[in-house]
């Protein structure tokens, strides 16, 4: 459904992307991960035919965006980084305007009272978009590249600068889009990503670093099991008794308070191999009681910093952990 | 394209710009009107013509200055040039928006010129309408000349500044011709000079080579608009 092969785009002498290339079959949503500055953006400008690629192709649905400009982007519905609204038309004004626009053919009143219910727009439809709230904005943003209803969606950064709750209804409204169409969003905030999509494509510094099913993604990085425990005990010694363990490859303390006299660590063994019973045998033997036991599993974001940094940190990996929870 | 014009056309009036636009064009134009024709016992719109063309310094920037500057601050042209549109579809429903708001105050300011009948028998239609055409079409090729300095810069002031300076730079061509000495250049300038072509009109005379001029100017700056945005697409 979209292809990109090659693509590099330079400015003046720096490279913002270099040599990308990736597949997007039908009905798949689509994960565009990078760190701010990886290139996401250009990425999409490129796909959208906002931008030209210095050299590479992008084909949506066969349709060269270069050749064919109008036929290819006629199949795109397109939410840049900010969303591009008249801010002194009203939704209606601004619909009727995209509708115009795009050309499309399909029911006016039908086609955007359809649009409005699905993104929940319904009840600021005849307000002056500048009065809208950030939220609202965003959504009229999203009814925008629904225009025409475009078998590809693209959406750069859909959730940044929301509330939590906000986050949450465009995560669900993108999932529920993702029924019908295509859609392809960048994020830098890895949890979305594993909310929302079914296939992954990492980004940094202009090139891909990752290319996968959201599923076997995490295969990328060998089955290291991580766990994160809480124990009483000597905090000292507990942690020098946790590192001498055969199996640990890492433990440390989990940043993390906590309301009793436990604490929490996390401990690293090697890949396949489950420490949680010789872990418990261990500290009865000790006497410390095993308060909690948690898998920390391999998160999006362990693979993403692996990756990105190109080897493991466990420690820097920690912190990361810290910064995102 | 007809949705871009339709909302540049509308956008001219949901910000004060459109009716400041038409209040100071039909104050100067009225003021102009008697000076130049009552107050000088004339039936002759010649000199009228001539004073506003040198207002239209000031005035058509006003039109000319946000077209495409404000877009690209406030990147709502992401819009734009992500839809399946050509970019010359997209700049010319611009120049048309702007066009229509200026002939439209320009017509009106015309009427003024019925309280001539009433005064006087001599009055010279054909004049009149040819000199009108003239300006119309002169109008048309600073909105042009507007319009693409708007397309190179986001800011809206600068992009005012640069315009009037480059109308100024156009008028004051032909002035400046009479005194150059190289005769080449001379006639050079003098050729490429908006207001020599537009005496012709002044003096009731149709001259289709200057509305082809006229039109090239128009032709040339929208495609010369057309061709920053392909550039800058592929910085």
């Amino acid at each position: 459904m979209v292809e990109l092969s090659n693509v590099t785009k330079t400015y003046g002498t720096k490279a913002a992307v270099k040599d990308v290339s990736f597949r997007i079959k039908k009905g798949e949503i689509v994960g565009f991960l990078g760190p701010n500055g990886a290139g996401k953006t250009t990425t999409m400008n490129i796909l959208t035919g906002y931008l030209s690629a210095t050299s590479g192709t992008a084909k949506i649905d066969g349709e060269d965006i270069l050749e064919s400009p109008i036929a290819a982007k006629k199949k795109i519905g397109f939410l840049p980084e900010t969303p591009p609204l008249y801010l002194d038309m009203t939704v209606r004004e601004y619909l009727n305007f995209v509708y115009e626009l795009k050309e499309c053919t399909l029911p006016r009143e039908k086609h955007l009272e359809d649009i409005c219910s699905v993104v929940g727009i319904k009840d600021v439809y005849n307000r002056v978009i500048k009065n809208l709230s950030k939220g609202y904005k965003q959504r009229v943003g999203i009814a925008q590249a629904l225009v025409g209803n475009p078998p590809v969606l693209i959406f750069d950064e859909p959730t940044v600068g929301l509330d939590p709750k906000q986050i949450i209804d465009i995560r669900n409204l993108i999932k529920s889009l993702g029924k019908e169409h295509t859609v392809i969003l960048s994020t830098h905030i890895l949890p979305e990503v594993q909310a929302v999509c079914d296939h992954i494509i990492i980004i940094n510094k202009g090139q891909i670093v990752a290319d996968q099913r959201a599923e076997n993604i995490a295969d990328i990085i060998s089955g290291s099991s991580k766990i994160l425990a809480k124990i009483c005990g000597p905090a000292e010694a507990v942690l020098r008794t946790l590192r001498n363990m055969p199996e640990v490859t890492f433990a440390d303390f989990a940043p993390q308070t906590l309301s009793d006299d436990s604490v929490a660590y996390i401990i690293q063994s090697s890949p396949n191999v489950d420490i949680r019973k010789p872990l418990f045998h261990l500290l009865c033997e000790k006497n410390w009681p095993l308060v909690g036991l948690e898998s920390a599993g391999v998160g999006l974001e362990d693979i993403f910093i692996n990756l990105v940094d190109g080897r493991y940190q466990s420690k820097k990996e920690v912190n990361a952990n810290e910064s995102n929870i | 394209m007809k949705a871009i014009y339709k909302r540049e056309l509308a956008a001219y009036f949901t910000s004060p710009i459109g009716y400041i636009f038409m209040a100071v064009y039909l104050a100067l134009s009225g003021a102009v009107f008697v000076f130049t024709t009552l107050y000088s016992a004339s039936s002759n719109t010649g000199m009228y013509f001539m004073l506003m063309i040198f207002l239209y310094i000031i005035l058509i920037p006003l039109l000319t200055m946000k077209l495409l500057s404000e877009e690209r601050k406030l990147k709502t042209e992401q819009i734009l040039l992500t839809s399946p549109i050509s970019l010359f579809e997209m700049v010319f429903a611009k120049f048309l928006a702007a066009f229509t708001l200026f002939s439209g105050t320009f017509v009106i300011g015309c009427l003024e010129f019925g309280v001539l009948y009433l005064y006087s028998d001599s009055v010279n239609t054909a004049s009149m309408v040819s000199g009108a055409l003239g300006v119309l079409f002169l109008g048309g090729a600073f909105i042009a000349i507007g319009l693409f300095v708007s397309s190179l810069t986001e800011n809206q002031l600068v992009s005012a500044i640069l315009s009037i300076f480059s109308i100024f730079v156009m008028l004051a061509m032909g002035l400046v011709s009479q005194s150059i000495e190289f005769a080449p250049l001379r006639i050079l300038v003098k050729w490429l000079s908006v207001f020599d072509r537009y005496s012709d009109f002044s003096y009731g005379l149709f001259s289709l080579g200057a509305i082809f001029y006229y039109v090239s100017i128009i032709v040339a700056f929208l495609f010369l608009t057309v061709r920053i945005y392909e550039k800058r697409r592929w910085e």
